[in-house]
């Protein structure tokens, strides 16, 4: 009972923050709105009995990866021009159709492991130690070992671009 | 009911006021071994040798007008204290103060609460801290604050990441993350992490001068080049909001380094067996005494050391300290295998 109500109202501040996130007139609004958000998240992950999980999205998302975001609006001082918010433009129709390939996804997901629970609860029950960290790490080190690696090696690839990029041409 | 609800909320009142109460003496306390350093007296009228200058401090801080600059960011401006104050006391809730203690008949923990991520979530929770600087820099809306925020932010996120790295090898030797684990193990090792883990115990107290934005890395408030640092613009109780966070920080990263690496609340040479008597100490004296070491280290070096320039903050930050954090890990991690 505790869990669902905690569940609900949580969800309703995901959400709430989501729109606030875009429909925000002040880009720094905007990012603050994401901090709240990434915050119920981890704090919906809390009430999963992912402790691991909470204080990684709370550290890498809200405390690493939005700071950036903060830096990156400040500096640039981007302002949104008046006909982003206008009804119907070009823009909200292509962002309402990615939310509703989205949904769809996540709906045929929900579906698919109802129907099939066993397929990826299999994996979990080979973890021979106990413990929130340790069972991430395990999986992290074994089973999901190759795209760990392709995912490191793709975010280092992402930073040596940049850098290229960003240097000036000498 | 009472175990579940009673005893939690009194440890957590006597925690925030003991934490207040000595956030305000620290500031005492600072000035007065500044004033030492430097042959003067510091402050001397309120009260005996100046006991109740902070009492003084605090009326003058509620009692003074709240400003809130023209064309400032509103909602961003309050909310900017708030932040960066939340964190520094929510940190509080997984630190281990001592062991067990008997009052009234009940065992009593000296913890809030003993959590299997305690360490991840120190971690985390204080990096959230770091919005309060950018957005009270930001909304502001004068150029110092907002300078003065970007360096802040800069140094911050530079020097979590070496400060990190050595609570990585902390937890390679203990194999845990609970920040009781963390002291029981270094109990049943008998060893304090500071004696083998040497490099990481100076990174980790190198890097806390950072976080708190400290001299000699005090640049986000040099008050030479940006007037006051991010929170010029401030007045009154929003100011002291400010400023109990810093001092409540400092608090934080000696708790922390005492746990992590001075053994918490255990007794010096744990593993000695003729040192025994020193047990009747009991275990939270020897935390409060260790933490306060720390904390005269940080008065002391800022009596001491001039501030560095912004570059020579940066380099060693990213070129000193990170590779040295990671060579540190490694060592670690290869001396670990090989004993095992």
């Amino acid at each position: 009972m505790a869990e669902a109500i905690a569940f609900y109202v949580l969800a309703a501040c995901i959400l709430g923050f989501a729109v606030l996130v875009v429909t925000a007139k002040n880009p720094v609004h905007s990012v603050v709105f994401l901090v709240l958000d990434f915050l119920c998240v981890a704090a919906l992950y809390v009430t999963l009995g992912a402790e691991f999980v909470a204080a990684i999205q709370v550290l890498v998302y809200a405390g690493g990866i939005v700071v950036l975001y903060l830096f990156v609006v400040m500096l640039v001082n981007v302002k949104r021009p008046p006909e982003a918010f206008r009804a119907g433009g070009r823009h909200a129709t292509l962002g309402l159709a990615l939310a509703g390939a989205v949904l769809v996804e996540a709906a045929a997901i929900a579906v698919w492991s109802r129907l099939s629970p066993a397929a990826p609860a299999s994996a979990a029950q080979t973890v021979p130690v106990s413990g929130n960290t340790e069972q991430v790490g395990w999986l992290l080190y074994t089973s999901y070992l190759v795209p760990f690696e392709v995912a490191s090696m793709l975010l280092l690839v992402a930073m040596v671009g940049a850098i290229v990029l960003a240097r000036k041409e000498s | 009911m009472v175990e579940l609800v009673l005893i939690p909320l009194l440890k957590i009142i006597v925690v925030l006021n003991a934490t207040l109460l000595g956030v305000t003496y620290m500031v005492l306390l600072e000035r007065k071994v500044i004033a030492w350093a430097q042959s003067r007296l510091g402050p001397m009228r309120v009260g005996p040798y100046g006991v109740l200058q902070p009492v003084a401090d605090a009326m003058k801080l509620m009692l003074k007008e709240d400003i809130t600059p023209a064309r400032a960011d509103k909602w961003v401006f309050t909310l900017a204290p708030i932040l960066s104050m939340v964190p520094a006391l929510v940190v509080y809730a997984v630190i281990p103060f001592g062991d067990e203690v008997h009052l009234f008949g009940r065992r009593i923990s000296l913890y809030i609460t003993d959590i299997n991520v305690g360490l991840l979530y120190v971690v985390s929770v204080t990096s959230v801290g770091v919005y309060g600087i950018i957005l009270a820099g930001y909304s502001s809306n004068s150029k110092w604050p907002l300078l003065a925020s970007l360096r802040a932010s800069a140094q911050l996120i530079s020097y979590e990441i070496a400060i990190t790295l050595t609570l990585v090898s902390v937890v390679l030797m203990s194999g845990t993350l609970s920040m009781v684990g963390i002291v029981t193990s270094q109990a049943s090792q008998g060893v304090w992490y500071a004696f083998i883990q040497p490099m990481a115990f100076v990174i980790f107290f190198i890097g806390g001068l950072a976080e708190t934005n400290r001299a000699p890395f005090d640049l986000p408030e040099a008050e030479q080049e940006l007037t006051g640092g991010f929170h010029t613009e401030y007045s009154g109780m929003r100011f002291a909001l400010f400023f109990l966070a810093e001092y409540a920080n400092m608090i934080v990263v000696s708790s922390v380094a005492t746990t992590l690496f001075l053994g918490g609340w255990l007794r010096p040479f744990p593993n000695v067996e003729f040192l025994s008597f020193l047990g009747i100490v009991p275990g939270w004296c020897w935390f409060l005494l260790k933490s306060f070491i720390f904390l005269y280290l940080f008065i002391w070096v800022r009596a001491t050391l001039p501030r560095y320039r912004y570059d020579q903050l940066m380099r060693l930050g990213w070129k000193v300290l990170i590779p040295l954090a990671i060579a540190n890990l490694i060592l670690t991690a290869i001396v670990k295998v090989a004993l095992a």
